[in-house]
């Protein structure tokens, strides 16, 4: 049996939306993934430790405040000085598209949008996610 | 509300036209879905008559407006007095930035201010704490002292205009610094109006914007409850909301329940401080959303004001009609509105509008076209606040009161939707009370699996969403949206910085002592609060000192 994808989906910041977070935590796991949430009020160290500690080959950052780009490059930043070069990470929220590109830049692979429907982020995960050991 | 005859006749009458009339043109041309439901799930029959509203009692369940049960509206002649104030929630950058938002909006009509709190003064952190950095300015206005909210109001008299503030956890601190404003613009407490949130429970449900535990932070609520109705009796002293509620995904029905749920819990633990009901009942006022499904919406206020009024009655042993009336504040749906085409929101929020005047609320914030993308230009919040004023003087929804009632399709959900309200009510107390319902994610895992719901009927395309699932296009990327500084930050920082080197330190240092000492006793912590903030001490230096006397909440997490 193929070892499951394991995410981890976070909220950075203090913003308290986590309607998408929740939502998309259930439809991972339903799509086969192992999922972590880690509830509101996350620093990027945080974020970072617990995909550490998980081993996570994903972390999915959910931001409904308009922080993404204060949050979202620290946190890839952050992977790659601890070492998590191969890490899928993916975003979304409330996020302009003038931010895509600037994000992808920075290494968040995937960003979503409001109204992105979810199999559209299951499938990206299931394609860009590193291969399993 | 028909005699027994007329009724039979009316039952025999549908019966032969669905087996006559309605067979055959279904034999032609079949009905386009097997089902027919609201945006929140509930079935919807092909038609209503009156044998859908035979059990109905009309003096007894629907009555006069004014008068109890208050299903046709609090006030006797409702709009046709006035209309509903017009409150638009604005916040962002610093103070001085969001006073000339202020200023703007009350130029051009606006009749209530209502402050959007950048989410570290909402979680009660300092624009300098660490967990502040990059949300400063940026979905509110940056708050920390008593400085910022005098230049907030700056040239606003405070005895002319009511405010609503967007503050739960905080309020006392924020309901403080108020009235110290007012005070020395010369306005005694008995004369200032608005409104705080302070409702904490729906921040531990689904908002996020908790601090303290569930025991101390209701100790807070009830504190500023009860100072209110001593000193300031023209506050709204809470504003129980299922605006929150309704957009993490709750059904109309759901919204309902839980908020009224909570006003239990928020009634029953100011009859528990010896507060007598109708002392405090008057001042507590509720805040519901509006979804584009204006008949449901419309049964849904309907309903909540017939539950309320019951409640209050029956349960809490209410006497003064005041104590039994639910007053409401109403945002439209920010959930509804879409990134794609979003110029299509305006008609979104314009049936929402309508929805809300046909639904007798007390005032309205409508969301702007552009805010599933960022914080409102000036131009779409002028959208937004013309759509109030076109429904108000256009439309004509506000020349009769309650002009729905006794359409059978709203009058049969309204029942319908009161009964479930009761149903969950029902299972909440059951469980142990809404704490415990809380506690145990009772309420949020009933409002998560209506979300999941929702979200796959849109998936699976069983229910149209405009520009979503339906009549998508392509469409270049939007222009011209607002952007807050990042360099607010830096500012506020820098603002504390002086402001903590040039206030009277031991005036500053006597106060947080005395209000930690006055918050392990059960004394009321409003004046101590209020000595605070004229001692120039913080919003986070405030919290502070509760953190460490209740400690800090730690939701469990129920995916």
């Amino acid at each position: 049996m193929a070892s499951k994808i394991k995410i981890i989906v976070a909220k950075p910041g203090l913003d308290g939306h986590d309607r998408g977070a929740k939502l998309l935590a259930r439809i991972f796991a339903e799509a086969g993934m192992e999922v972590v949430y880690t509830g509101l009020r996350q620093t990027p160290e945080m974020i970072v430790n617990a995909a550490l500690q998980e081993d996570a080959d994903v972390v999915g950052l959910s931001s409904l405040s308009g922080v993404h780009n204060y949050f979202f490059p620290r946190v890839v930043q952050l992977m790659r000085e601890k070492g998590l070069k191969d890490v899928l990470i993916v975003g979304g929220g409330i996020i302009p598209q003038e931010d895509y590109e600037p994000l992808k830049k920075a290494g968040v692979q995937g960003v979503f949008g409001p109204g992105t429907p979810t199999t559209e982020i299951v499938k990206f995960i299931q394609d860009n996610v590193r291969a399993k050991k | 509300m028909f005699d027994e005859k007329a009724l039979q006749k009316i039952k025999a009458g549908k019966d032969k036209w669905e087996q006559g009339t309605v067979a055959k043109t279904l034999a032609k041309s079949p009905e386009s879905k097997k089902e027919f439901t609201t945006i929140s799930g509930a079935p919807v029959e092909r038609l209503y008559t009156p044998a859908d509203v035979a059990g109905i009692d009309y003096e007894k369940h629907i009555g006069f407006p004014g008068e109890f049960p208050f299903t046709r509206g609090v006030q006797p002649t409702m709009y046709r007095g006035r209309y509903w104030t017009m409150r638009q929630y604005a916040g962002f950058g610093s103070a001085k930035d969001t006073n000339a938002r202020y200023r703007y909006l009350l130029q051009q009509g606006q009749t209530g201010l209502s402050v959007a709190f950048h989410l570290p003064t909402q979680a009660g952190y300092d624009s300098d704490h660490p967990l502040s950095m990059g949300e400063v300015g940026k979905v509110g206005v940056a708050i920390d002292s008593i400085e910022d909210l005098k230049v907030l109001f700056n040239g606003i008299p405070l005895d002319k205009v009511t405010t609503s503030m967007t503050i739960n956890a905080a309020a006392t601190v924020l309901l403080g610094m108020y009235l110290a404003i007012a005070e020395e613009q010369g306005v005694p407490y008995d004369k200032v109006g608005g409104t705080v949130q302070n409702d904490v429970l729906k921040e531990i449900i689904c908002r996020g914007q908790y601090i303290y535990p569930p025991k101390p932070t209701m100790r807070l609520t009830v504190d500023l409850i009860e100072f209110a109705q001593k000193f300031v009796p023209r506050w709204n002293s809470i504003s129980i909301s299922g605006y929150h509620i309704r957009e993490s995904g709750s059904t109309a029905a759901q919204e309902i329940a839980f908020t009224l749920a909570d006003g239990i819990a928020y009634a029953q633990a100011c009859v528990d401080r010896g507060i007598p009901v109708d002392a405090f009942a008057g001042r507590l006022s509720f805040f519901f959303n509006a979804f584009t499904n204006v008949l449901e919406e419309v049964a849904k206020f309907r309903a909540a004001r017939r539950c309320w009024a019951k409640i209050m009655k029956e349960r809490f042993g209410a006497k003064d009609p005041r104590s039994m009336m639910l007053r409401y504040h109403v945002q439209t749906g920010g959930v509804t509105l879409t990134a794609q085409q979003p110029l299509n929101n305006i008609v979104r929020v314009g049936l929402q509008t309508y929805a809300t005047a046909l639904g007798g609320a007390q005032s309205l914030h409508t969301n702007s076209y552009d805010e599933a993308l960022c914080l409102p230009t000036q131009q779409a919040v002028t959208v937004a606040l013309r759509t109030q004023q076109i429904v108000a003087e256009e439309s004509g929804a506000t020349d009769t009161v309650d002009p729905l009632a006794g359409c059978y399709y709203v009058e049969a959900m309204t029942d319908k939707i009161e009964a479930e309200v009761h149903e969950y009510i029902k299972k909440i107390d059951a469980i142990g009370g809404t704490l415990a319902a809380i506690e145990q994610g009772y309420i949020q895992k009933e409002i998560q699996n209506s979300s999941y719901r929702f979200q796959k009927e849109i998936e699976g395309n069983e229910r149209v969403y405009v520009g979503i699932n339906k009549y998508t296009m392509e469409e270049p990327p939007p222009e011209g949206l607002l952007k807050v500084d990042m360099s607010v930050g830096e500012v506020e920082a820098a603002k504390l910085k002086k402001l903590r080197a040039t206030r009277d330190q031991a005036k500053w240092k006597a106060a947080l002592d005395k209000l930690k000492k006055v918050s392990q006793t059960d004394e009321n912590v409003m004046p101590t609060v209020i000595e605070a903030v004229k001692a120039k001490a913080t919003v986070g230096e405030i919290c502070d000192v509760w953190r460490e006397v209740f400690g800090e909440y730690r939701p469990k997490e129920f995916v």
